[in-house]
């Protein structure tokens, strides 16, 4: 594999050829703030919280996605970026209903903790204050749109992790929704295994287990790579 | 040294923040020779005054009278504070915005069990309600915002002394949480 050079925030480092910037950045304990991204899944750079400015392009480049050049040079952070990170977690928190204090989630959310991260201590935008369901008709789960980000982390751990592709999205814009089978109640859901993947990855409290109150969801994000690890080694024993 | 003029206010909310600003204890005592408290649920002041320093304000904008207070504080204060996530965001206070007002009343006061209230005493006498509950920087210009459902005192006592040295309210990524 072959190594490049690159320059991050005015260092020379070097990365792999193939790398993305935001792995690049990470190695170098560089924080880049991320909401779809997640270690194990494949990357989608929805969020756009990880942009980053590369000298030469006129926009910001979301860094989960683009790959590290030889001879770039990133800025992870300026007063611009920042400024649109909280712009993006403030229209999040505006488009759907983050109660945070009457939340599963409270106090161990992805979302509440980015906003504090980035210093959005009030939204500037309207609250659209939209009427979102909650699909409780799965025995050990639910699903509550009022606090979904649409990071799809659900749907790519239960294609490509799962194999089971139970959810999937339907709509565009602020009027997508998570569905799990070709848009039928969870409960009704013949392809789901009940396996939790989806629950314990989602970063809001928009997946939870039922029963669960306010502050009551921890969940445990680390099985993802361990799981991946062992399946690589168990197809390596095979070939 | 003048002492700082400080006001509380009870909008749209449960009091909750009051409590957590109580919950500083001995923190109060250690101020108390500071700060002059000079209206809120706390205080025997019926009119808001003039020329009060800081203003924290609890709650979102759910009536009339609400807004009114807040326009009159507004004017009459110089640091207006946006105390708690109902202020700030308008969090449970403004979960009725899935429901008109008409509909609303309609199911807490007639479509429920028990008789009706013969008279409309309580039509007459209770604020008019907003058709959306709003948090306080929808309506006025706020200085500073101290989130939590309620912030927790540690906060408020951060917030509290910045306010008395005179400096901007600063507070720690942990302390910024919403919820």
């Amino acid at each position: 594999m072959s190594a490049i050079t690159l320059t991050l925030n005015e260092e020379l480092v070097t990365a792999r050829q193939g790398q993305t910037i935001l792995e690049v950045a990470r190695e170098h304990s560089i924080h880049i703030p991320t909401l779809c991204y997640l270690e194990g899944l494949e990357e989608m750079g929805g969020c756009r919280l990880c942009m980053v400015e590369v000298q030469g392009s006129a926009r910001p480049v979301p860094a989960c996605i683009t790959k590290a050049q030889e001879g770039m040079v990133v800025a992870t952070d300026s007063e611009t970026i920042t400024e649109y990170r909280r712009m993006i977690v403030e229209l999040l928190l505006a488009e759907r209903n983050h109660t945070c204090a009457v939340c599963v989630q409270n106090g161990s959310c992805e979302l509440q903790t980015l906003a504090a991260r980035l210093g959005v201590d009030h939204v500037r935008f309207d609250y659209l204050h939209q009427q979102l369901s909650m699909d409780a008709s799965r025995e050990r789960f639910a699903l509550d749109h009022n606090r979904c980000v649409l990071c799809l982390r659900c749907v790519r751990t239960c294609d490509a992790v799962e194999g089971a592709h139970t959810w999937d999205v339907r709509g565009r814009g602020v009027t997508s929704r998570i569905v799990a089978d070709l848009d039928r109640p969870w409960g009704e859901s013949v392809s789901c295994t009940d396996c939790g993947k989806c629950v314990q990855l989602c970063p809001t409290g928009a997946l939870f287990r039922k029963g669960a109150t306010v502050g009551e969801m921890v969940k445990e994000r680390e099985f993802l790579m361990r799981l991946l690890e062992r399946r690589r080694a168990i197809q390596g024993r095979q070939s | 040294m003048k002492r700082l003029r400080l006001a509380t206010a009870w909008l749209g909310g449960c009091s909750g923040c009051h409590m957590s600003l109580l919950d500083l204890g001995e923190f109060l005592a250690d101020i108390a020779g500071s700060i002059e408290l000079v209206y809120g649920p706390l205080v025997d002041a019926k009119e808001f005054p003039e020329n009060v320093d800081v203003a924290l304000l609890e709650g979102a904008v759910a009536n009339m009278e609400n807004l009114e207070l807040l326009q009159q504080i507004r004017e009459r204060s110089r640091i207006v504070v946006s105390f708690g996530d109902c202020a700030i965001t308008g969090n449970v206070t403004s979960l009725r915005n899935f429901f008109s007002v008409d509909d609303l009343l309609t199911a807490v006061y007639q479509a429920g069990p028990g008789t009706l209230p013969r008279s409309d005493e309580a039509g007459q006498v209770l604020p008019e309600l907003l058709p959306r509950v709003l948090p306080l920087h929808q309506v006025v210009a706020i200085d500073a915002f101290i989130p939590g459902c309620p912030p927790e005192p540690d906060r408020i006592r951060t917030a509290l002394e910045s306010l008395l040295k005179g400096e901007a309210v600063q507070l720690s990524e942990e302390q910024r949480t919403f919820g």
